[in-house]
C-alpha cells in the first residue's frame, strides 16, 4: 500500500515536473506545477512530515502558484504565452540535463547512509528517528514539536533521557521573520507601475 | 525494512531539480524561469525532508524545509515583482530582450 502510493506520487511530481519543461504554453506550465507542487506535498505526508506538508499546500500551491498565475494574467498578451525555445537549444539542455541527472544518481547511489548514523548519535545524541507519526497516540503531528525548536526548545524525546544537544531555531525563525517582512515591502516598491515606454518605441512582439 | 527507502526519495528530489535545472535554462519566459526555481528549491526540500525521516537528525530536516519554503516564497514575490517592472518598461517578458545592461 506505501508503495503503491509512494509511486503515484513520485510519478506524479516527476512527471509534473517534465512536462513544466517540455510545455511550452507558460499557462499549462503553471498547471503541471500546481501537479507536481501537490504530489510533493503529498510525498512529505508519507514521510511523517504533515506540517511540512501543510505547508507546502498552503504557502506553495495556495501562495507561490497563485502570484506566478497572477503574473502570467498580467504579462500574457498573445505572443508571450507561447515563446518558443529554439529547438537545438532544448536538445542540448536536455542532454546536459540528464548528464547532471546522471551524476546525482551515481552520487547518492554510491554513498552508504546507514553507515553515518551512529557517528550523528555518538556527536549529537539520537532523537527517535520515527519522526511524528499518525501511529504514535502519545506524540500526535510534528507540529507542537516543531514549534517548541522554532522558539529556541527542543522536545524531541532522546532514547536513553538525555536531554537533546542540539540548539533550537529562534535566531533564524527572527531572521527569516524580518527578512520576509523585507521583501514585502519591497516587493510592492518595485511592484508599482511608474512608467511605461511609449508605444511608438516599443519594438514589434518576438 | 519498508520497502521505500532513502534512495526512492533522494531519486524524486534529483528529478526535480534537474528539471527545474533545465527549465531555468532553456524558457524565454521570465515567469517560466521563476517556475524553474521553484521547482529546484522543492527537489530540496524533498531531499531535507527524507533525510529528516531516515537517519538519526530527526527534525532538523523538516525545519531547514520550512526555510526553505518561507524563503522560496519571499523569493518569488520579489522576482514577480521585478518582472512585472520589466514588463512596463519594455512591454515584454523574453528574457532575451533583458540586455539593457551588456557592456
Amino acid at each position: 500500500m506505501g508503495v503503491l502510493v509512494f509511486t503515484i506520487f513520485a510519478l506524479a511530481a516527476c512527471g509534473g515536473a517534465l512536462a513544466v519543461v517540455l510545455s511550452q504554453n507558460v499557462v499549462r506550465m503553471a498547471f503541471w506545477l500546481i501537479i507536481s507542487l501537490s504530489s510533493v506535498a503529498g510525498l512529505f505526508f508519507l514521510l511523517n512530515a504533515d506540517f511540512v506538508g501543510a505547508t507546502q499546500l498552503l504557502i506553495y500551491v495556495g501562495g507561490t502558484v497563485v502570484l506566478l498565475i497572477f503574473g502570467v494574467m498580467l504579462t500574457a498578451q498573445g505572443p508571450y504565452t507561447n515563446l518558443k525555445t529554439n529547438p537545438g537549444e532544448m536538445v542540448l539542455a536536455l542532454a546536459v540535463g540528464g548528464a547532471v541527472f546522471a551524476m546525482l544518481v551515481a552520487a547518492f547511489t554510491g554513498v552508504d547512509w546507514d553507515a553515518n548514523s551512529d557517528q550523528i548519535e555518538r556527536k549529537f545524541g539520537s532523537a527517535s528517528t520515527q519522526v511524528a507519526g499518525y501511529n504514535q497516540q502519545d506524540e500526535g503531528s510534528s507540529v507542537r514539536r516543531m514549534g517548541a525548536a522554532l522558539s529556541g526548545i527542543r522536545t524531541e524525546s532522546l532514547r536513553d533521557g538525555r536531554n537533546l544537544k542540539r540548539p533550537g531555531y529562534l535566531l533564524p525563525f527572527e531572521i527569516v521573520s524580518v527578512h520576509l517582512l523585507v521583501v514585502l515591502v519591497g516587493a510592492s516598491y518595485l511592484a508599482r507601475a511608474k512608467r511605461r515606454v511609449a508605444p511608438s518605441q516599443s519594438s514589434p512582439a518576438a | 525494512m519498508d520497502p521505500v527507502g532513502l534512495k526512492h526519495y533522494l531519486f524524486v528530489g534529483a528529478m526535480l531539480f534537474v528539471c527545474g535545472v533545465v527549465c531555468m535554462a532553456t524558457k524565454r519566459n521570465t515567469i517560466g524561469m521563476l517556475m524553474g526555481v521553484e521547482l529546484v528549491l522543492n527537489g530540496a526540500n524533498v531531499n531535507f525532508v527524507a533525510l529528516s525521516r531516515h537517519t538519526p537528525l530527526g527534525l532538523d530536516g523538516q525545519i531547514a524545509s520550512m526555510f526553505v519554503i518561507v524563503l522560496a516564497a519571499a523569493e518569488a514575490a520579489v522576482a514577480l515583482a521585478i518582472a512585472l517592472n520589466f514588463y512596463n518598461n519594455h512591454l515584454s517578458i523574453d528574457v532575451d530582450r533583458a540586455d539593457d545592461l551588456r557592456g
